[in-house]
């Protein structure tokens, strides 16, 4: 259960590693800085001790929710095109184009 | 004075021709511009283009014509889309980004002829609880300047409260409009999730994420919730049902409506003086003829921890969009194509986006998919069988918005998790999917706090009727902090 709102709640364990905590990182393609790393593990532990608390309900039997709305079926719309072709006014925001592709460092050698 | 009238009588007078909407967007524009160095609760201001728009909107009102909100000045969010405006979540990542569309939201209000000012400063990418988070800077709240808004929608929240604007645009995805409706002492209402369409409006936890209204009453609230909702083929989960005349259904009496005060939001850290506040309010609906029992929904306290899987699974996965390549922040000079994703991301998000995403990335990652995720989904159910059992003895729920009045600035900021429990007695609704608002209910200690009212799935009419009653009753709603009166 949750125990109060004031920031005397206890100390986590480290629950994370720093090894983890850089392998998180680059699954999500985010780059820390050294010197950011320890603040994350903190941070994150903390929370990974929080949520475990979800580890003591009783949930057997009980189907995963994925969404607020029951019985709320995926709809079909016909199958017509709808939308034009105006990919020169969405890549007015793109980094870098060039005749009409965007541009990346190069991929392949 | 023009800026202490609500939207309801602006929108009236606007419609005799007792005054014009280009002297009312005058009026806020120059409120909005004396307010900015206090508050900061503008991102972008759109002076031009709001007089251009009010110039029309008095031409349509002088030939008859106009909708129901024209002339009428209001903000949005600034994660609402909106063409040729700048759209920036609050984030260093769109700081350049120029919507190429309107948000649905946006273009109802458009249509009904509301004038917009501006894009109204919150949480980068709508994550946080206090506004500290946005990478233009924190919002302050117009009651006390060293004091937090509250957040997601800050910006908003301070502005309708400061009378810079009637009404505001919001979204609420797990207490980000009622926290700061309620630290503000405003009244704002988060709908039943697919009520209002989600399409443009830049996305954070996809299954929570719903738009609503901040305003300065519940009639106000109405008004604006009226033009904003219904069906959008665009959103796959916006919902085909018919929307009532929200502000025409204000007046029915309150008798035999069974009010339900929820045990656990009277748990643990509530403020005495808040509790207070709420029982004051709950003995005005007695007054009114509605009856009062306790109710118990015994899985809220698993709401905060369930949230913070759920909520940071959807974030990783939505914000993996921001990859440098097609919009957005862009790193410079970069070696290859992963050194280009990771330092436009490492540079464009700030340090609670990173957690969020981090925690999803976690959460998700094989090995931790069941004991999180799945289990996170199934307590979100027992939270939700919570609520219908609830709603089979009673009619409302309510109880604190907040376990607090607001806080002061970077008193929450050391640690995630002191920040995320602010959100204990809102979570719950955006997990049910339910709707819910906030409403003024007092003062603690010369602080505005707010009473919470839930309902069942699509009973919006019912909530803004019985917010509607109350302030008819009270008035809470009315105070304006005095350095903006």
């Amino acid at each position: 259960m949750i125990s109060g709102h004031t920031s005397d709640v206890p100390e986590s364990p480290m629950a994370l590693t720093r090894a983890q905590v850089e392998n998180i990182a680059h699954l999500a393609r985010l780059e820390l800085e050294a010197g950011e790393i320890p603040q994350f593990q903190q941070n994150l532990s903390r929370i990974v001790d929080f949520i475990g608390e979800l580890e003591r309900a009783d949930t057997a039997g009980v189907t995963p929710m994925a969404h607020p709305l029951p019985g709320l079926a995926q709809r079909l719309r016909p199958d017509a095109v709808t939308e034009r072709d105006e990919h020169e006014r969405y890549q007015r925001n793109a980094p870098q184009v060039a005749s009409g592709l965007y541009l990346v460092p190069k991929v392949i050698e | 004075m023009i800026h202490r009238q609500t939207l309801t009588q602006l929108a009236a007078d606007l419609r005799a021709r007792k005054v014009s909407s280009v002297e009312l967007v005058r009026a806020f524009l120059a409120r909005i511009e004396a307010s900015q160095p206090a508050l900061n609760a503008f991102i972008s201001v759109t002076a031009e283009q709001a007089l251009a728009e009010a110039e029309a909107a008095d031409r349509a009102l002088a030939a008859g014509r106009g909708g129901a909100l024209a002339g009428v000045p209001i903000g949005h969010k600034d994660l609402f889309c909106t063409a040729g405006v700048r759209t920036t979540c609050g984030s260093r990542m769109l700081e350049n980004f120029v919507s190429p569309y309107d948000a649905t939201v946006v273009a109802r209000l458009k249509a009904a002829g509301a004038v917009v000012l501006g894009k109204l400063n919150m949480d980068e990418f709508a994550m946080g609880s206090s506004n500290e988070t946005s990478y233009f800077g924190p919002v302050r709240n117009p009651w006390n300047t060293h004091l937090v808004p509250g957040g997601s929608s800050g910006g908003s929240a301070a502005a309708v409260a400061a009378r810079l604007l009637p009404a505001a645009t919001a979204t609420d995805t797990g207490g980000s409009i009622r926290q700061p409706a309620a630290f503000c002492g405003i009244t704002g209402i988060k709908p039943t999730y697919g009520r209002v369409s989600r399409y443009g409006m830049i996305a954070f936890a996809s299954s929570l994420d719903q738009g609503g209204v901040l305003a300065a009453s519940a009639e106000d609230a109405a008004r604006m919730l009226r033009e904003m909702a219904g069906f959008d083929p665009r959103d796959s989960t916006s919902v085909d049902a018919p929307v009532p005349d929200y502000p025409a259904g204000l007046g029915e009496p309150l008798a035999g409506v069974r009010i339900g005060l929820v045990r656990q939001f009277l748990d643990q850290g509530l403020d005495p003086e808040c509790e207070r506040c709420v029982r004051e309010a709950l003995a005005v609906f007695e007054r009114l003829g509605a009856s009062l029992r306790e109710v118990s929904l015994p899985n809220i306290p698993l709401s905060v921890p369930a949230y913070y899987v759920v909520a940071p699974a959807e974030c990783s996965s939505n914000l993996a969009r921001y990859d440098g390549v097609r919009f957005g922040h862009r790193c410079a000079d970069a070696r290859d194509l992963q050194d280009l994703y990771k330092r436009s991301r490492s540079e464009g998000f700030g340090a609670e986006v990173k957690r969020r995403i981090m925690t999803g990335t976690y959460v998700l990652s094989a090995g931790y998919y069941d004991a999180y995720y799945l289990k996170a989904q199934r307590v979100r159910r027992l939270i939700a069988g919570d609520f219908e059992r609830a709603f089979g003895e009673v009619d409302l729920l309510m109880g604190p918005t907040t376990p607090t009045a607001a806080f002061a600035l970077g008193s929450k900021t050391a640690d995630p998790i002191t920040m995320y429990l602010n959100d204990i007695y809102t979570i719950s609704a955006n997990l049910a999917g339910v709707p819910a608002m906030s409403v003024p209910c007092g003062f603690a200690a010369g602080l505005p706090v707010g009473l919470q009212i839930i309902g069942p799935h699509f009973a919006e009419q019912q909530l803004l009727h019985a917010a509607h009653r109350y302030q008819l009753e009270t008035d809470w709603h009315l105070r304006i902090p005095e350095r903006f009166a």
